[in-house]
């Protein structure tokens, strides 16, 4: 058994299948307030808040499994406000810019904009980009957004007095099980051991963003599922070395640490802010899709995982992490916990980029990372790291090698685009011809972006993912 | 002023508001599942039940044999096996229905259902049904002088080819439907559909009794947009076979990746033109139109019409030949969807002005411009147009928007180029098939002076029942808080069309009015013989007690149209709507990638109703097509079935693709005579204003390099960069 609070009220659950999404459990429960639109976490109707720490977060609730909410405060839009009573600020702004239509997507919409009355940083012209991030999660069919976005002017990081002040309750320890099917939630890496030995064919979860997926699009029942989620690895440290990112650390927590610029560009146009929310370092990296956003950066920037068991702890280059399509150097008994950046050297290029059909909330078509270091204006080491052009992320190793010791000129990003080596597939996010032209021009657009500025930041109202308009004339 | 909110926005945003997916199940409530065919084309042998039937918790497993009434549906044509008699038409098709204590085992249950199948190669693109010369129904011919002088007195001929693809209407709510069995061996469903008719029609067929036996009733829908029109039924009529079959209610709903697999989408078409022009002016026309219908008729007759209809769109054209033709292919029936098939034919002559205008380095503007209708010209069906407006909105938004300097601007040197469109639209308003255009309405007026308001007409969220409050509230002169709008149900409104066509304000509005101004009439011989200035509850009770009713039953028809099909002559439209866009972007062309940075809109909604609904009308109207033009792209397999079934793949409109710069207005004093309360219907119109951005796109990339731009459609970064690299000489043009 254990518990959960939803709209301030205890509720105790027992005999409900761990494989059960949050979602599923509200619905069949009566609170139908929350909608299901996809079943795969892209279109937010299902979008409730859950509270962290002083704030509240905009989850997902169809990729959740049910235990992992326990111990957790939820509410749904029922909760937000009483009947007969005065409506919630984020639910009156809806009303008043006329932000409902249909109204199937609003109880979305309303639980992501009460999450932005609350978020302290959304404030200002400067923060208004993130106005756009905060409901990149949540799809309207209806409205064309500008009534909504209206609304969200109006509610966004004006901390109304709700009643929904407070901190969030200590996540503990659980074991949980339901019928045959198991769900424990370890606190502790001692914990966490023995349980890996006694059940070797358990499934990893964390923030389920990505696992939801196969419980709601597959039907998988997962008999057996183990949750990094209250271990203590989720930290940001920065060491003489380098920076130490714990594995379950969150997107979003991760992107407002912003220990380096670009891990934050990268981390802009990643998710939405729900799937941010849950989804970690870790679970991407260890999902090892050939198109994850994090990883070509990583790659890039020379970055380890540390993998963690009973034996102690070994490291290993994220070059060879990746074994083969979706395949990784993870033994049985092991977690990824950490994962280690080292600190990038002063006189490095560094820029990452993404391309997709829709800018946000969409996979990349090709996504791609470059670091270069030069000394006197000759290239000591390149790392140029690409998703989508390979089955896994991959290092485009030829190109690196001949740029190495020679000027990083115009010729020689030529003849470096030109050496190129990807056989890239052709898929509904893009044709081979369009992933090769692209990853060509993306080198090409870095050494344009970083000709004065070392390590460009992302410039709110940009066209394309690279930010320079180019010279004249770009064709040798 | 501020606007008035959507007469449900306080249960929208309470999460209060019921769907049909949220009613309670009532007691003994079963789910409905079908087994569907894995092939796109073929035929089933050999289907065998027994294992699904031995899973404890299933009910029953229904093939075509077991349908009590008549198998056969459709809106127009009865030409769709509800559960198929063999032949197999595309992937998904539903072969039999599984009923089952719950959702989950009744997919399960039909997974156990093994299927002998001989499998032919399907046809799925237009190509290939021209090809194999099978098409669906009979072509259409609107002519009008000599199209062959016409081209050959023309200064210059630019020959095309236009093609766009499908869409999924994505409404939020999939589809869905609970059917109750009553003691009277009638059926009371729960339908989210916008054709409540239709579904009682077709489950009354299904069940072989008559249409009183069977009740539909809406809730409201999460959406609508054309796709719960015709193709509502099919669920509704399964939960209505399985009710019937085990005498419990029976309730389905589909899941996102069911609902893009199974239902239709908006028809892609192609469209062959010859176009001919003198003096910067459109004068000559011929085109060769088709769309792809998918397996049957559906509404695909219908909505080649309206293509047909919508080629000239703003434009006179002297000579001209429009032929169209609907291709069967094994696909999911497409339908209908905003606009149904007016944008699809309004882009082929809008590609042909961009395509002239590229080759002669003309301001696409001016020749659109200069092409537009004059007052008093016909249409090439022959209809007279009266209250002409495009002239007026070019005019006012020209100013408002800045379009001549800014089109005069430089477009950048570098990888970044900006571009500006215009596009004017003028859209039919009426169904095409003329008897359609009649509504009716019951109001019911309590002794307490509360009033319940029936109408024909659903609610998806397009703000009808808004409209139908301030109506009813208007014409029997009390506040609208003493109306409740009540669900639409067939029996309170019999014989009802569906809410489509833009049409729902103007024919039920009507009716509203109507039945209004019976009981007004009434009240007021009541209210003479009363002192003082009584309430409009005192003279309701007074009403009462005299032995007065105080219910009526209203009605409208659209007087004064018709069309004959097989001549291409007629009035098919009452009056028509117009409105303007103008849209600029920047280009990056080292991926494709742009932004559309602003958009100005003017719109002509005649004198509106409820400005703040019709704004949101005209805004998600622009967005929607904006979707359909820039980035929602259809994908199948070689084998039919699809790629995109949700929206991880497919991807509509998010808030990121707005522009920042959005500026819609209504059309300021534009009465229209003989519509209530002098309104225009908007839902369709604005959709085509998306246009707009693709000629943007096409004038930014026509900086790379001379001569027309070859942009595909949906214009996404991939098919950006291709037209840039084409437009470049880098890449041969096709």
């Amino acid at each position: 058994m254990f518990s959960l609070t939803l709209n301030g009220t205890r509720r105790h659950i027992r005999d409900v299948s761990p494989n059960t999404t949050l979602l599923d459990w509200l619905r069949e429960r009566g609170h139908v307030g929350t909608k299901e639109g996809c079943a795969e976490g892209d279109c937010g109707a299902c979008t409730v808040a859950i509270r962290e720490g002083e704030s509240w977060k905009a989850i997902n609730s169809c990729l959740v499994p049910l235990p992992a909410m326990a111990d957790r405060e939820v509410l749904s839009v029922e909760g937000l406000s009483e009947p007969g009573k005065p409506l919630h600020p984020a639910q009156q702004a809806m009303v008043e810019t006329l932000g409902s239509q249909c109204g199937y997507c609003t109880p979305g919409f309303v639980m992501s904009i009460f999450e932005a009355g609350h978020r302290p940083d959304l404030k200002g012209p400067e923060n208004a980009w993130k106005l756009d991030d905060q409901l990149c999660g949540n799809l309207c069919r209806c409205t064309g957004y500008r009534p909504i976005r209206q609304a969200l002017e109006q509610v966004a990081g004006t901390h109304p007095a709700d009643g929904f002040q407070g901190q969030s309750p200590p996540i503990e320890a659980l074991s949980y099980q339901a019928g045959e099917e198991r769900f424990f939630r370890p606190a502790t890496l001692e914990a966490l051991w023995p349980l890996l030995e006694h059940h070797p064919k358990a499934t990893l979860v964390c923030g389920a963003t990505d696992l939801g997926l196969d419980i709601t699009q597959k039907g998988v029942r997962f008999p057996t599922l183990i949750s990094l989620e209250a271990l203590p690895i989720g930290g940001l440290e920065r060491r003489e070395t380098g920076w130490r990112i714990g594995a379950t650390m969150s997107l979003a927590d991760l992107e407002s640490a912003a220990p380096l610029p670009i891990l934050t560009r990268m981390l802009r146009y990643f998710a939405s802010r729900q799937i941010k929310h849950r989804a970690t370092l870790g679970g991407n990296l260890c999902t090892a899709s050939p198109i994850g956003d994090s990883a070509p950066v990583l790659m890039a920037l020379g970055a380890s995982v540390v993998l963690a068991s009973k034996a102690g702890e070994r490291s290993v280059l994220l070059d060879d992490f990746f074994l083969d399509y979706r395949k990784i150097d993870l033994r049985p008994g092991e977690i990824l916990a950490y994962i280690d950046i080292p600190h990038p050297k002063p006189n490095t290029l560094r820029g990452a980029y993404k391309v997709s059909k829709r800018r946000e909330m969409d996979i990349s078509a090709v996504s791609a990372a470059f670091v270069v270091e030069l000394s006197a204006g000759i290239v000591s080491s390149a790392r140029l790291a690409y998703g989508g052009m390979a089955a896994t992320t991959k290092r485009a190793s030829a190109t690196e090698a001949m740029l190495i010791g020679k000027p990083w000129n115009d010729e020689n990003l030529e003849l470096a685009i030109a050496a190129l080596d990807f056989t890239p597939m052709s898929d509904h996010r893009g044709s081979a011809w369009y992933r090769t032209q692209v990853a060509g021009n993306l080198l090409r657009g870095f050494y344009a972006e970083t000709r004065d500025t070392p390590v460009p930041e992302l410039q709110e109202g940009h066209i394309g993912t690279v930010q320079v308009s180019g010279p004249v004339e770009t064709q040798p | 002023m501020k606007p008035t909110p959507h007469e449900s926005a306080n249960l929208h945003v309470t999460g209060r508001a019921v769907y049909v997916d949220d009613a309670p199940s009532p007691h003994g409530c079963l789910w409905v599942h079908p087994v569907t065919s894995p092939v796109a084309r073929g035929t089933l042998r050999y289907a065998d039940a027994s294992a699904a039937r031995a899973l404890p918790g299933v009910h029953a497993v229904l093939f075509d044999h077991d349908i009590p009434g008549d198998g056969l549906i459709g809106p127009i044509v009865h030409d769709e096996p509800l559960l198929s008699r063999g032949p197999l038409h595309f992937f998904g098709q539903p072969i039999a229905i599984v009923v089952a204590e719950t959702r989950e085992l009744a997919e399960q249950a039909a997974a156990l259902v093994t299927l002998e199948i001989d499998e032919q190669p399907p046809i799925l693109t237009i190509d290939g049904a021209i090809e194999a010369q099978d098409f669906l129904g009979t072509p259409h011919v609107i002519a009008r002088g000599d199209i062959e002088k016409g081209l050959e007195g023309a200064e210059h001929v630019v020959h095309g080819e236009m093609r766009c693809g499908g869409q999924d209407h994505f409404y939020l709510e999939t589809q869905a439907a609970l059917v109750t069995p009553l003691e009277d061996s009638g059926f009371h469903i729960l339908s989210s559909t916008q054709h409540p008719t239709e579904i009682q029609k077709m489950a009354a067929l299904v069940l072989g009794l008559p249409a009183n036996r069977v009740v539909c009733e809406v809730p409201r829908m999460g959406g609508g947009f054309g796709g719960k029109e015709s193709q509502a039924t099919q669920p509704a009529c399964w939960a209505a076979l399985g009710a019937w079959a085990t005498g419990r209610p029976c309730r389905v709903r589909f899941s996102r990746h069911q609902d893009m697999a199974w239902t239709g989408k908006r028809h892609p078409f192609m469209g062959r033109y010859s176009a001919g022009f003198t003096d910067g002016k459109l004068v000559a026309l011929k085109t060769d139109i088709y769309c792809n219908g998918g397996w049957s008729q559906d509404l695909s007759i219908p909505i080649l019409d309206r293509a047909m209809f919508h080629t000239d769109n703003a434009y006179f054209i002297q000579d001209l030949h429009f032929q169209g033709h609907a291709c069967r292919t094994n696909l999911p029936s497409n339908t209908a969807f905003r606009g149904f098939g007016g944008p699809q034919g309004v882009l082929v002559v809008e590609d042909a002005i961009n395509r002239f205008a590229e080759s002669q380095g003309l301001d696409a503007a001016q020749v659109r411009a200069d092409s537009f209708y004059q007052e008093q010209q016909p249409t090439p069906y022959g209809q007279v147009l009266e209250g002409v407006r495009l002239r007026r909105i070019w005019k006012e938004l020209r100013e408002s928007s800045g379009y001549p300097e800014r089109r005069s601007a430089e477009q950048g040197q570098g990888w970044v180029r900006s571009g500006i469109g215009f596009q004017p639209v003028k859209f039919g308003i009426s169904f095409t098939a003329s008897l359609l255009n009649q509504a009716g309405a019951l109001v019911l007026v309590y002794a307490d002076g509360s009033v319940q308001l029936n109408h024909g007409g659903t609610e998806m969220g397009q703000g009808l029942h808004s409209k139908m409050l301030k109506i009813c509230a208007i014409e029997l002169g009390v506040p609208q808080s003493k109306i409740r709008v009540m669900r639409t149900a067939t029996d309170k409104v019999p014989n009802t069309s569906a809410t489509a066509a833009s049409s729902g304000t103007d024919l039920n509005g009507a009716a509203v009015k109507n039945a209004c101004h019976q009981i007004r009439e009434r009240m007021a011989k009541i209210r003479a013989t009363m002192p003082g200035a009584p309430s409009f509850a005192q003279v309701a009770l007074q009403c009462w007690i005299n032995q007065v009713s105080l219910a009526a039953s209203g009605f409208y028809a659209t007087p004064g149209i018709g069309y004959d099909r097989e001549a291409g002559r007629g009035t098919p439209f009452f009056y028509f709507a117009y409105g303007a866009s103008v849209c600029e972007v920047n280009v990056n062309a080292l991926t494709g990638e742009y932004r559309l940075v602003r958009a100005d809109i003017l719109h002509d909604v005649g004198d509106s109703i409820l400005p703040g609904v019709d704004k949101g009308q005209v805004e998600g109207g622009f967005v929607q097509g904006l979707g359909w033009l820039t980035q929602e792209e259809l994908i199948n397999r070689p084998n039919g079935s699809a790629v995109t079934l949700g929206p991880s793949t497919y991807k509509i409109p998010s808030i990121g693709d707005i522009p920042r710069d959005f500026t819609v207005k209504l059309l300021d004093k534009a009465p229209q005579h003989g519509v209530i309360h002098g309104s225009k219907a908007v839902g369709e119109p604005p959709f085509m204003l998306a246009i707009a951005v693709l000629t943007a796109l096409r004038h930014a990339i026509s900086s790379f390099g001379p001569g027309p731009v070859e942009l595909a459609v949906p214009a996404t970064p991939e098919a950006v960069l291709r037209a840039i690299t084409i437009q470049k000489g880098e890449l041969p043009r096709a």
